[in-house]
């Protein structure tokens, strides 16, 4: 730009219409008008509907605010399992998520690209016949049983399936690759020479971890338990196929709403609470975990 | 040994070997107590794997390492008097600069954490960025900040990773100075590892020039730049004309040799030969070269040089830095103060050249004439 006369620094800037931003935006702003505004604008008018009517008789709004109190003293329990369950599967998950991902960015070598496509590797089967096969192997007579027994964890009349055991279990295997692949990209970017550091002032392996690396992976702690708790808590496939009826999480009873009793109110006020939960628990957890040490 | 080599940290043929490659070769260092030690060498020489052993961040293949009598080769790195401030600095991005500082004391379970802190970083002034993160500070004090984590456990050795490396360089004229302060100041061991050889010789007492794993020579700056042992030394440590000459004999206290078709004597302390050598190179430094026109007086008892001819002339201020081609085709280089004097000489004019006998050296012709040379 050398050659432009004196006095003419730079190019002309070309004037901002104001509209290109707006027109950029549009797409997104559809998608997110036709998949989640509408819809969630929905499922907030369904959870307020007269409970007294049904699918064929047509839903009045009533603003039957009843609807969350009847859903909570009903489902109360299959509700807390949900938090439970969830809960349960995500702190297993992130001690069996951590070693593996710590192991993966760390120790791996040249094995690492391979190891994590093996994280991932279940994906490529559907999600239904990956818990169907554990229905398998938690079999009465399958050989994980009949090995527990024989080392007297389990007593001669003792399952695994139908067991608050079995359904934790099916939540920990599928939700894993979400708790490994956030940890994984957080432990990764560690510089390793400040583990050695912390080892050059004092710091034994063991508090070097809990002063340095463990502080330095905690946004992949928060990502990674949130994305494992929030599935978890609102699935129904494991509690359905590994569980019993006393295993019923609320996505369990949400399904059956829906789906075989017709009660629509019912069902969406109890979706919103779920969702309100959660949404109150995340929020208090990114607070207390994420903004202040984090950045 | 003697009861001073028990004080201070001592290297005793450590070798560190890799699968396809040997980093150091039975090295053999002492570095006394409160002395500020510099490792000089190339990058790729074996001097930040010496470090790393010291420090206990690699483990020795052979070789005793011993800090004031006692054996600390195989101790764990948290186990040792010795801190280290690192090529990047390392420091710990999650916690503040107070806490950084604070970080070995209170792995130690120090009391007084608050009062020690405070006094260190009032030491590497500091004191008003205590509660900022190590991304909000600038390059130069950050190296601060991994200055005063180190210090702050007053280590009986404190090894220096090229820790002025990435600072630019009016920056790292005034960290040398101030580095050389504070060491004088606390009076501890420094070791500083350095590929700066004028980094080196400002701020070190003792320097051991490394290459290839190997201590090629240690000494006082002074020394080392004023009677180099080897071609490596001559040409990394400054530069030097290297010139091919025929070992004549000794006379008295001086080594006579022919250098092409000039006798040349250089004193037998200065001369590196192996007895009966027929062949040496004859060093002298640029700045110890005389030059002037044919038949002009030289202010040098020695025999003077002739038949140069200028092939550059370089003014650079303080000095001027001419090429002299030789009759026997090689290039020498001579740097002369402008004190005014004497005009400058000109591209393609004839010189004659000499210089003190005293400050010329024999190198052994065995060697490369050209190792150690910076491209």
């Amino acid at each position: 730009m050398s050659a432009l006369p004196s006095g003419q620094t730079t190019a002309p800037v070309p004037e901002r219409t104001g509209w290109t931003g707006y027109i950029l935006m549009v797409p997104g702003i559809v998608w997110l008008l036709a998949f989640f505004v509408i819809p969630f604008y929905s499922l907030v008018a369904t959870s307020l509907y007269d409970p007294n009517g049904s699918t064929y008789a047509g839903y009045e709004m009533t603003w039957a605010f009843g609807n969350y109190a009847d859903a909570i003293s009903k489902y109360w329990g299959p509700l807390l399992r949900s938090l439970l369950y969830g809960g349960a599967a995500t702190l297993i998950c992130l001690v069996l998520g951590y070693v593996l991902a710590y192991a993966i960015a760390f120790k791996a070598g040249r094995w690492k690209n391979l190891m994590l496509v093996l994280v991932i590797a279940p994906f490529f089967t559907s999600f239904l016949v990956r818990t169907l096969s554990w229905k398998l192997l938690l079999a009465d007579d399958g050989f994980i049983v009949n090995a527990l027994k024989f080392v007297h964890l389990l007593g001669p009349d003792g399952r695994l399936l139908a067991t608050p055991v079995a359904v934790i279990a099916g939540l920990v295997y599928n939700f894993l690759p979400f708790m490994v692949l956030p940890l994984f990209a957080s432990i990764g970017k560690i510089d390793h020479r400040l583990v050695e550091a912390a080892s050059d002032l004092y710091a034994s392996p063991i508090r070097a971890f809990f002063k340095v690396t463990w502080p330095l992976s905690l946004p992949g702690v928060v990502s990674g338990t949130l994305l494992t708790f929030i599935p978890a808590a609102g699935d129904y496939i494991n509690a359905a196929l590994l569980g019993s009826p006393r295993q019923r999480m609320v996505g369990n009873v949400i399904q059956n709403l829906f789906t075989a009793a017709n009660d629509y109110p019912s069902a969406a006020a109890l979706s919103m609470i779920l969702m309100l939960i959660i949404l109150v628990m995340v929020l208090l957890y990114v607070r207390k975990a994420g903004t202040e040490e984090l950045l | 040994m003697s009861s001073v080599a028990e004080k201070g940290l001592e290297l005793e043929a450590l070798t560190k070997e890799y699968a396809n490659f040997t980093a150091v070769k039975s090295l053999d260092l002492h570095v006394p107590t409160g002395s500020f030690f510099a490792l000089l060498g190339p990058s790729g020489c074996g001097k930040t794997t010496t470090l790393r052993m010291v420090a206990g961040l690699e483990t020795p293949t052979s070789g005793r390492i011993t800090l004031g009598g006692q054996d600390i080769t195989f101790a764990k790195p948290y186990r040792r008097p010795v801190n280290t401030v690192f090529q990047n600095y390392a420091l710990f991005p999650h916690l503040d600069i107070f806490e950084n500082v604070a970080f070995g004391l209170r792995r130690r379970k120090v009391s007084s954490v608050d009062s020690q802190v405070k006094e260190m970083l009032e030491l590497v002034e500091l004191q008003s960025q205590a509660r900022k993160k190590p991304a909000q500070l600038s390059g130069g004090q950050q190296q601060r900040v991994a200055l005063a984590r180190a210090l702050i456990n007053r280590p009986e050795v404190l090894l220096l990773d090229e820790p002025l490396g990435a600072l630019d360089l009016k920056l790292r004229r005034a960290m040398q100075i101030e580095l050389k302060r504070i060491q004088t100041e606390v009076g501890l061991t420094f070791v500083h590892v350095t590929h700066d050889q004028e980094e080196a010789m400002t701020m070190a007492d003792t320097i051991a020039v490394m290459n290839n794993g190997v201590i090629e020579q240690m000494g006082a700056p002074a020394e080392l730049y004023e009677n180099p042992k080897t071609t490596f030394v001559a040409n990394f440590l400054g530069q030097s004309n290297l010139i091919e000459g025929q070992v004549r004999g000794v006379e008295g206290d001086f080594v006579r040799v022919d250098m092409q078709g000039t006798l040349v004597s250089i004193p037998t302390s200065r001369s590196h030969v192996k007895a009966g050598s027929k062949f040496g190179w004859v060093g002298i430094r640029p700045e110890k070269v005389l030059i002037g026109g044919p038949g002009d007086p030289i202010d040098a008892p020695g025999n003077s040089i002739p038949g140069g001819v200028v092939t550059d002339v370089s003014f650079v201020g303080v000095s001027t830095q001419y090429l002299v081609r030789m009759p026997w085709g090689q290039e020498l280089q001579v740097f002369e103060q402008n004190t005014g004097r004497r005009r400058l000489f000109a591209v393609g004019e004839t010189v004659d050249m000499s210089w003190r006998p005293e400050y010329a050296f024999l190198l052994d012709h065995e060697q490369d004439a050209a190792a150690g040379v910076e491209l």
